[in-house]
C-alpha cells in the first residue's frame, strides 16, 4: 500500500515553501517501525534528516529518563497496590521499554526477573531494611519506598522524562503514518471567486 | 517577593532541578516542530519559536506561583 503526501497547490494543508511530495510508502509499516524503534519509519521513507532527529530526541530523553532512575523507572504493573499508569506512556517508544512487559509476567508467574532485575516490577510483599547514608538501619515496607528513598526526586525525573519520550514518540508516529500536519493556511481562492 | 525563591542566600534546590527541564525543552520543541514541517530548516526555526512559548510560559507559571507563595 503505497501513499503519497502531494505538495502545493494539490495539497493545501502544506504551503509551498515547505512541502515537497513526500511518499510515505506503506505508511501502516512506517508507523509500526516508527513505534518499534523510534525514527526508523522515517528511515524506511527515505526521510532521513527527521528520521535521525526524532531518534536521537526520543531515544536520548528515553534513555536519560531511564539513567537517572537507574533502570527503575520503567516497569510494567496493575496490581492493586501499585498501578504503574506512567508505563502507558513509556511503552510509546516500543522495543525499548518492552523488557519491562517480559520482567512483568515472569515476575507474576514466579520466576526470577532477568537482566539483573532491570524493568522489573518492585516486590510489595515483604519489607526491607537497609543502612543509610549514615549508617543507620532504615526500614522500608516494600522495594518500591525503597527505590523511592534511594532515588529521591530522580525516581520521579526519571519517570516523568521516560513519560515524554513515550508521549513525543506517538507524535513522530502519527508524522510517519500521515506526513506533517500544518495548520490550514488562509483561504487562498483567486479574487473573484465564489465564497 | 524574589526572596521567597533565594532564601538565605542560596537557590533553593529545586531552581536547581530547573536545569533538568532544559533537555526536555530541546527534545519537545524538535519533535514537535518536526511534526509541522518536513525541511530541516523550518523545523529549526519553527523549534526556536515553540521552545520560547514554552519558556514565556513556564515563566508565567513561575511568577503565579512567586506570587501566591509570597502571600501566604
Amino acid at each position: 500500500m503505497m501513499s503519497t503526501v502531494l505538495s502545493e497547490p494539490e495539497n493545501r494543508l502544506h504551503p509551498a515553501e515547505d512541502s515537497p511530495r513526500i511518499d510515505l510508502k506503506d505508511r501502516h509499516l512506517a508507523a509500526f517501525l516508527g513505534w518499534l524503534i523510534p525514527g526508523s519509519g522515517h528511515l524506511y521513507q527515505g526521510r532521513y534528516g527527521k528520521g535521525v532527529l526524532i531518534m536521537v530526541c526520543v531515544l536520548g530523553t528515553y534513555f536519560f529518563g531511564l539513567y537517572l532512575g537507574q533502570g527503575k523507572v520503567v516497569y510494567a504493573s496493575m496490581r492493586s497496590k501499585d498501578r504503574r499508569l506512567p508505563y502507558l506512556c513509556q511503552v510509546g517508544v516500543g522495543l525499548p521499554a518492552l523488557p519491562a512487559l517480559v520482567q512483568s509476567y515472569r515476575v507474576r508467574h514466579g520466576k526470577q526477573p532477568l537482566w539483573g532485575g532491570l524493568m522489573a516490577p518492585p516486590n510489595l510483599d515483604r519489607s526491607i531494611t537497609a543502612p543509610d547514608t549514615s549508617g543507620n538501619s532504615i526500614r522500608h515496607p516494600d522495594q518500591l519506598a525503597k527505590w523511592h528513598y534511594d532515588l529521591n526526586a530522580y525516581f520521579e525525573l526519571g519517570t516523568v522524562y521516560t513519560m515524554i519520550a513515550g508521549l513525543l514518540n506517538i507524535l513522530a508516529i502519527y508524522d510517519a503514518w500521515a506526513g506533517p500536519m500544518l495548520a490550514v493556511p488562509n483561504d487562498t481562492s483567486p479574487p473573484g471567486a465564489p465564497t | 517577593m524574589i526572596d521567597v525563591l533565594f532564601s538565605m542566600g542560596t537557590p533553593p534546590l529545586a531552581i536547581g532541578r530547573m536545569w533538568f527541564s532544559l533537555p526536555l525543552l530541546v527534545a519537545v520543541s524538535l519533535v514537535y516542530s518536526a511534526t509541522r514541517h518536513e525541511r530541516m530548516g523550518p523545523i529549526l526555526v519553527h523549534a526556536v519559536r515553540f521552545a520560547a512559548w514554552i519558556v514565556g510560559f513556564m515563566a508565567i507559571i513561575l511568577v503565579v506561583l512567586i506570587v501566591l507563595a509570597w502571600l501566604t
